[in-house]
């Protein structure tokens, strides 16, 4: 047993390097077309994996979260080609710290307040009676912070009946149209997009001009992609190509 | 038996043991890596400063109040459900089994949809939950309900083993002299199954701390509210990491403590510990 215990010592002791060294190459691919790692906000699920299909050049493989979770791997070291975010400033901030190149703004979305079909709330005065349920974004996703955004333009009052009626912070925009559906919350703040994802699920309240934050969606190519030219390609893409043609058709506003 | 094993190794080349110390290595390091870097990564103060923060605290609190919560249940309801499946046989056993034990093998996201599908406002129980006036959706009674479904498995398994382990003399034994069955149940097998019931909690609890999935789903999260440690990592990931890795770090030491002491409790059981 003891030697058998020492065998064990020594080769654990051999495989922790080799364990530490990076040992993840990416793993051939095989096929023909290079493999173009995008990192998406979750607004953009459908859009996105509507135009990868068949993508010409490359076989695009889309990873969806909260643009805030999405920055904090590329943070941590991850390295997909393309970051596109919900808002502008995660890839600034990303592009700052020399993680992304120059992000490129190539969408814009509306903020919006949503609600189950055939709900009786109208408007966002409605969410200030007691007892109604409300799931917003976590403050660290831009879907929470634009929330933050257009609350603090209301009267004080108001604002804190509404925050007390938050029953979920959830992490993103997925997370709240969930709970939407299932009939879990009675209202929530999401992208005009998310809205018409669910085929008349959900429906949207337009917010007044002067409670609607500007949502604008920029992408940029993470540093040290493997791919930075089809990454570039398909950041000018999601401006004016197949990529855009598609956020467009998912409800999605052109580039400002 | 043994004699023979130890002198056809000596007599061979060594590299079949060689090779299953190479595995075991392996395996070691792949496992402990991650575990060590959450330590490795930041400082002992950094991580009391992570768990300063109220946030944290609250969500330590929630955590284990509704695993404890959750736990009582299973114990409560599981043990005789267990002692059934363990003592009787009858038609449709393994069928019986076999659902008792598949939340062991869902992933969180189907228990969470399942969860909503059943007792969620619109679910199949929904209507009735709502005019009985009991809220699980978003609620902490709800975080409840997630833990005990997918921890339950983890602690009726392990009890159905350590029942069917009860010598069967004993119970007998305590029939012929006219105790009833609820008796024996309360004073002999219950007893003889103290470590594996014990077992047998350790690991629901451990897993019902660490259940993610289908309380984000099907409870939402809302600090002091349904935010258990794991959701509250998943939310500070991206924006306070330290405080991410502080908690983490908490989790790891809890469910580590929790592992071993199932270790100990299952060691005093196999060296003949008296269970009284």
């Amino acid at each position: 047993m003891r030697r058998v215990l020492l065998a064990v010592a020594l080769a654990a002791a051999a495989a922790v390097p080799v364990a530490c060294g990076d040992g993840d190459d990416g793993g051939g691919s095989g096929s023909s077309n290079p493999r173009l790692v995008v990192s998406a906000a979750s607004s953009m699920t459908e859009a996105l994996t509507d135009c990868a299909k068949g993508y010409p050049g490359a076989t695009v493989r889309l990873s969806f979260a909260g643009s805030d979770e999405l920055a904090a791997q590329i943070r941590q070291g991850v390295k997909p080609d393309v970051y596109a975010a919900a808002n502008t400033e995660l890839p600034g901030a990303l592009n700052d710290e020399g993680l992304l190149s120059m992000p490129t703004e190539f969408a814009t979305n509306q903020f919006v307040l949503a609600v189950p079909k055939g709900s009786s709330i109208k408007s966002v005065e409605d969410l200030t009676k007691s007892g109604v349920k409300i799931a917003i974004g976590s403050e660290s996703v831009p879907i929470g912070s634009y929330t933050r955004d257009t609350l603090s333009r209301l009267p004080a009052d108001e604002r804190r009946a509404i925050l007390d009626n938050v029953r979920s912070n959830e992490p993103d925009v997925k997370g709240i149209i969930g709970k939407l559906t299932q009939g879990a919350v009675d209202a929530g703040f999401v992208y005009v997009t998310d809205v018409k994802a669910t085929d008349g699920a959900v429906k949207a309240i337009t917010l007044p001009k002067t409670l609607e934050p500007t949502v604008t969606s920029a992408a940029g190519v993470v540093d040290g992609a493997k791919q930075p030219d089809l990454g570039k390609r398909f950041v000018a893409g999601l401006v004016d190509g197949r990529c855009g043609d598609s956020l467009r058709q998912a409800g999605f506003g052109p580039a400002p | 038996m043994n004699a023979v094993v130890r002198v056809r190794t000596r007599s061979r080349p060594a590299w079949f043991p060689l090779l299953l110390a190479a595995c075991l290595a392996l395996a070691l390091s792949f496992l402990t890596l991650p575990l060590v870097a959450i330590f490795v990564n930041t400082s002992p103060a950094k991580l009391i400063d992570g768990l300063g923060e109220p946030g944290a605290l609250d969500a330590l609190w929630l955590s284990l109040r509704t695993s404890a919560a959750a736990l009582l249940i299973i114990v409560v309801v599981g043990t005789p459900a267990a002692y059934l499946l363990a003592t009787r046989s009858f038609r449709g056993r393994a069928l019986v089994v076999t659902l008792v034990e598949l939340p062991l093998v869902l992933p969180p996201a189907v228990a969470g949809i399942a969860l909503l599908a059943a007792l969620g406002p619109k679910g199949i129980l929904g209507g009735a939950l709502d005019s009985a006036g009991i809220e699980l959706a978003l609620a902490t009674a709800g975080v409840v309900v997630a833990l005990t479904f997918v921890a339950s498995p983890f602690y009726i398994r392990q009890a159905m083993a350590a029942f069917a382990a009860v010598d069967r003399t004993l119970l007998d034994a305590s029939r012929t002299l006219g105790a009833s069955e609820a008796r024996g149940f309360w004073r002999v097998a219950i007893p003889a199954a103290v470590p594996g019931l014990t077992a047998g909690a350790a690991l629901a609890l451990g897993r019902a701390l660490g259940e993610f999935g289908a309380t984000l789903m099907f409870a939402g999260s809302f600090r002091g509210i349904t935010q258990t440690v794991p959701l509250a990592i998943y939310d500070r990931f991206s924006t306070q990491f330290s405080s991410a890795l502080a908690l983490s770090a908490v989790l790891v030491a809890v469910s580590g403590a929790i592992l071993l002491s199932v270790k100990l409790v299952a060691g005093t059981e196999a060296l003949g510990g008296a269970p009284r």
